[in-house]
This record gives C-alpha cells, structure tokens and sequence, in this order.
C-alpha cells in the first residue's frame, strides 16, 4: 500500500505538471491580444507594445512558461491585467464560497442517493421504487440552472423565504447571511448531483443483489441485513466511489452556472469574467487551481477505492 | 419488455420535438423577429403562450429554439464522434510510450467539464451557432476518445485478433472487419447520451450569454432573458425547461433501449 501511495502520488506531480504545459498552451492558442485589456480603442503601436512589455507577452514562448512555471512554484499567479490586483488572494476569496457550495451539495447529494438508489434497486417491484428510478431518469436531463430558476421562483419571491441571490458582502464574518445564501444554491446542485449519483448506487446494487455470494451468505442463514452489510456494501461501494471522486470535481467546476444563476462570488464567476476580458492571469490561475482540486479529488478517490477493495491493491498494474 | 416501451416512449418524445423543429422551418406562427405583441402578455388566442418583454412571441421563439437545440447536438455528436472516434483509435494502436501521454492528455482534458472547455473556444471564436457546435463537439471528443481507446485496446487482446495478425491481415483490414463491428454498438449508445449532453451544454452556454445571438434564440437563452420577470411571466420560464427535459429524457430513454438492443447480456438483468 505505501508503495502504491508513493507512485501514485508520484502519478499526481506528474500530471500536475503536464496539466500546467496543456493549460498554459491552451491558453495561448486563443486568438485575440491580451494586451487589448490594457488599451483603449485607437492606442497607437508604441502603446501596444508598450502593453506587451507590461505583461510580459512580446517575450519567446519558452521564456514565457518558465516564468509562468516559476510564479506557481512560489505559490504566485500573476495580477489582473484588468483590475492589476494579484490573483491569489482574489481566489483564495472565492474559494470560500465554492469550496462551501460543493462540499455540502456534495454531501446532501450523497445523502440522498444512496438510500434511494438501493430502494430503487431492492425495491424495484413496488411503486416507490419505480418512482425512485423514473425520478433519477427525469433528474439527470434537468439543466441545474432551470431547476435553480424554479427553486429561486417558488422559495424566493413567491414564498420569501430565502434570498433569491447574492452573497453577503462580508462574506462568512456574517454567518448566518451566508449559510441562507447558499441554501438554494446548495440544493439545487444536489439535486442535480444525486440524480446521476441515484442511477450508479441502483446499478451498483443491483449488482451485488445478483451476485452469488449474497445468495450463498443468505442460504448459509444470515440475515438479509446482514449478508448486505458483511456482503452487500462493500462490493457496491467501489464503482459508487470512482463515480464520487468524478461527481465532486465535475460539481466544484460546474458552480459556474449556478453561481451565475445565483449571483454568487465564486470561482466559476470569476473565471466567466476572466475569460470576457481575456484576462490571462486569472483564467490560469483560476483553471490551474481547478485542475489541482480536479486531480487531487482524483487521487484521493482512488486510494479510497484501494482501501475499499484488497483485490485491487495486490498489483499497481494499469488503471481500470 | 418494459425496456421496449420505454424505447417507444423515448422515440416519440424526440420525434415529436423533431417536428417542431421541421415545421418551424416553413411556418412559425409569427416572424422571428417579430415584435407587435404586447410585453408579457400571458397565453390568448394570439399567443397561444403569450409574449416576452419586448413583445415576441413565445411559441414561435421555442419553436426556433427546437431547431438549435437540435442542430447542436447533431452537429456536435458528429464532430466529436469523428473527431474523437479517430484519436481514440490511434491511440489504441499505438505504441504503449505514446498511448500513456494520450491517455494522460485526455484525463486531463476529461477533468474540465464539457462546459468549461465549450466557454474557451467560444471566449476565442465569438458567440454563435457554429461556435457553439464546435465547442461542445470538441469538448466532447475528449470523451469518445477515452472510450474508443479502451474498447480497441479490448478488441485487440482478443484471441482472434492475434489470430488474424499472425495470419497476415493487415492492420486497415482488422480494423474494418474486427475492432469497428465489435465496437459500434457500445459507440453509438454513448453517443446518443453525449447528444443529450450537448443539448444541455448548449442551453448552459445560452444561459450565460454565449450562445447563438438573437433573434435565433436557444431555450438556455429565452430562460435567461425569462429569470427576471417570472414572477409576471412564468410560462417563459417554464416553457423552455420543460421543451429541454422532454429532449433530453427522450434522447436518454432511446440509448437506453438501443443499449439492450445492442447488449442482449443486459437484457435478463431487469
């Protein structure tokens, strides 16, 4: 197992470091002149280049990267060529609405789904357990922002019992404003979330009640209880797990539309910005951030399967 | 059995969005840019769905937005499935050195969601329909790519492959008679969800301005124009989400039955 920690962490530098050459190329693969954002219309060619030397843009690509690779060594990512404020703080900031956002959505998500994935799957028969399946199918062709749009309507203007967007101006200094703010949001997202979640548990489920050793484990006399939970859980757990680590990044980056359904002052918004005004520092600091929470979630949901699973661990081997 | 009819079902929930579509290619009850009807106005005989703020009419605005959604997510399933289908093969031919950086490349690309990427492509190209197709399209061959390259790699273990090679096919040939009938059918019910998908992406992208511009409006568009007056005007609230979800659970109902139409291992499971 410890070795198998070490490679795969030594898998995660790795791709970490690949996603910042991808990342940075990207992004100056995009037609259209950063130095643009620091202009007015009608600069004249001395201004351009001017701009351009600010921002670092007319040196060679190579140049370019190193000192891009250099500042996140450091932990720095470069100011706005907009604002001219540093990106760092301005994400850490953000952070603390989307962190909070998928996180609980994640967990409410979580909640949900497993007790009504596994009653949609031992239950199919009865009408509940139709209904569960029929839900989840409706739910995954939902757009998050339509449901987020219904939910601001009915509990927010039509009933005023919470706020329909926005984020209290002092973020979490006032707590009470801000957990109320992120009440729809939060549960829209989860609902979202579970709707997909509800399909993986079912089929997970539905799995492992066909398999023959819950069978044998019922015919040797164990309850049916117990048989699941000596038997049942740990077996469907592990594809429900790979599809967790996947749900949560695709969530925490997916808060883009939601927040700006919201009104929040989230990452995704941030990014939504930076992307309009060709502001190159805040979309990669703000993708590369991303892509780290992304892969981390990664490793730490395979890790997770490994200690779910023994027969996985006995061979580092190829993944899936 | 059920499976069969909620293939039916599906069929008909696409056609009949399908329909909309072809018929608001002739006839829309008013011209699209039309602006004669009263400002949220609510359904009458007029407007059978009444009117949005600057006075369009809603009925003729969903029907153009059937058009859109549909055309993106045809547009995009075939990019993304060319575009994807032929990466992911290669990739599972090649060399192992250059199969692992591709593998690494699309897990990085698969990281972002569809729509992340779709908002690149559009911040460089611009807002319209076409953006919006290649996009979502490109987004999406990072998808199918991933999944071509395992299933090959699959088709190539087998027995039977090896058999052909060591008696002399050539590689072209295994291709079209070994590794493209094997995989098709698992292909085409994940490019049926990924149509799916894109439609959603689309109305994402619309929601948040970035789009096909108006007057051809997507339904993600009308639903953001709609958020602000929905306490006035719900219908243009509802309308647009309700068109969307029938779409898609369609979409989604239909590779559903092709998936035990193509997988009979699947079908004593239910």
């Amino acid at each position: 197992m410890t070795r198998y920690l070490v490679r795969r962490a030594a898998l995660l530098a790795g791709t970490l470091v690949l996603a910042s050459v991808v990342l940075f190329l990207l992004l100056r693969l995009l037609p259209g002149d950063p130095a643009n954002a620091l202009l007015s219309v009608g600069a004249t060619p001395d201004q351009v280049a001017a701009a351009r030397h600010q921002i670092g843009t007319d040196r060679p690509l190579p140049a370019q990267f190193a000192h891009w690779i250099g500042q996140l060594a450091t932990l720095h990512f470069g100011t706005s060529f907009v604002s001219s404020l540093p990106v760092g703080p301005e994400i850490v900031s953000r952070l603390s609405v989307t962190v909070p956002l998928t996180l609980a959505a994640f967990v409410l998500a979580v909640l949900v789904a497993v007790p009504v994935g596994f009653l949609a799957a031992h239950r199919s028969h009865t009408w509940y357990g139709a209904l569960a399946g029929v839900v989840s199918q409706l739910g995954i062709a939902v757009p998050a922002f339509w449901l987020g749009l219904i939910l601001v309507w009915v509990f927010a203007l039509r009933l005023r019992a919470l706020p329909a967007g926005g984020f209290p101006p002092d973020g979490w200094a006032t707590p009470g404003d801000a957990v109320r703010a992120l009440i729809l949001p939060v549960v829209t997202v989860a609902l979202v979330m579970s709707a997909s979640l509800i399909r993986y548990v079912r089929s997970a489920t539905l799995d492992v009640l066909g398999s023959d050793h819950l069978r044998t484990a019922r015919a040797l006399g164990s309850s049916f209880l117990g048989a699941m939970w000596r038997h049942g859980v740990r077996n469907a757990s592990v594809p429900v797990v790979s599809v967790l680590g996947i749900e949560l990044a695709t969530t925490f980056l997916g808060a883009v539309v939601i927040e700006s359904v919201f009104a929040l002052p989230g990452l995704g918004s941030m990014l939504v910005r930076g992307i309009a005004q060709h502001d190159y520092p805040v979309i990669q600091g703000v993708l590369f951030v991303s892509t780290f929470a992304v892969l981390v979630v990664g490793f730490l949901s395979d890790v997770a399967q490994r200690l779910i699973d023994p027969r996985l661990r006995t061979s580092f081997g190829r993944r899936r | 059995m059920r499976r069969r009819v909620f293939l039916i079902v599906g069929a008909v929930l696409v056609v009949l969005v399908l329909a909309i579509a072809l018929v608001s290619l002739f006839w829309t009850p008013y011209p699209a840019a039309d602006t004669t009807g009263g400002r949220l106005d609510g359904p009458s005989l007029h407007h059978l769905l009444g009117t949005d703020k600057l006075g369009r009419d809603l009925l003729t605005r969903l029907m153009i937005g059937a058009r859109i959604a549909l055309a993106v997510g045809a547009g995009a399933v075939a990019l993304g499935a060319v575009v994807g289908g032929v990466a992911g093969l290669l990739a599972g031919f090649a060399s192992r050195w250059v199969d692992d950086a591709l593998a690494a490349l699309l897990d990085i690309l698969i990281a972002f969601p569809t729509l992340l990427l779709a908002m690149l492509v559009v911040a460089a190209r611009g807002a319209s329909l076409g953006s919006a197709i290649v996009a979502i399209g490109l987004a999406m061959s990072a998808i199918v790519a991933r999944l071509t390259r395992i299933l090959v790699k699959r088709v190539l273990a087998m027995d039977y492959v090896t058999a052909a090679r060591t008696s002399g096919v050539s590689w072209p040939r295994i291709v079209t008679a070994h590794v493209l009938p094997n995989i098709w059918p698992t292909l085409a019910v994940n490019l049926a969800l990924q149509f799916g998908l894109a439609v959603l992406a689309e109305a994402s992208l619309s929601y948040l301005g970035l789009g096909p511009p108006p007057p051809n409006a997507s339904w993600g568009r009308l639903l953001q124009e709609a958020q602000s007056t929905v306490l006035t005007a719900p219908v243009g609230a509802i309308a647009p989400g309700v068109l969307l979800v029938v779409l898609v659970v369609g979409v989604n109902l239909v590779a559903d039955g092709l998936r035990d139409v193509a997988d009979p291992t699947r079908r004593r499971q239910r």
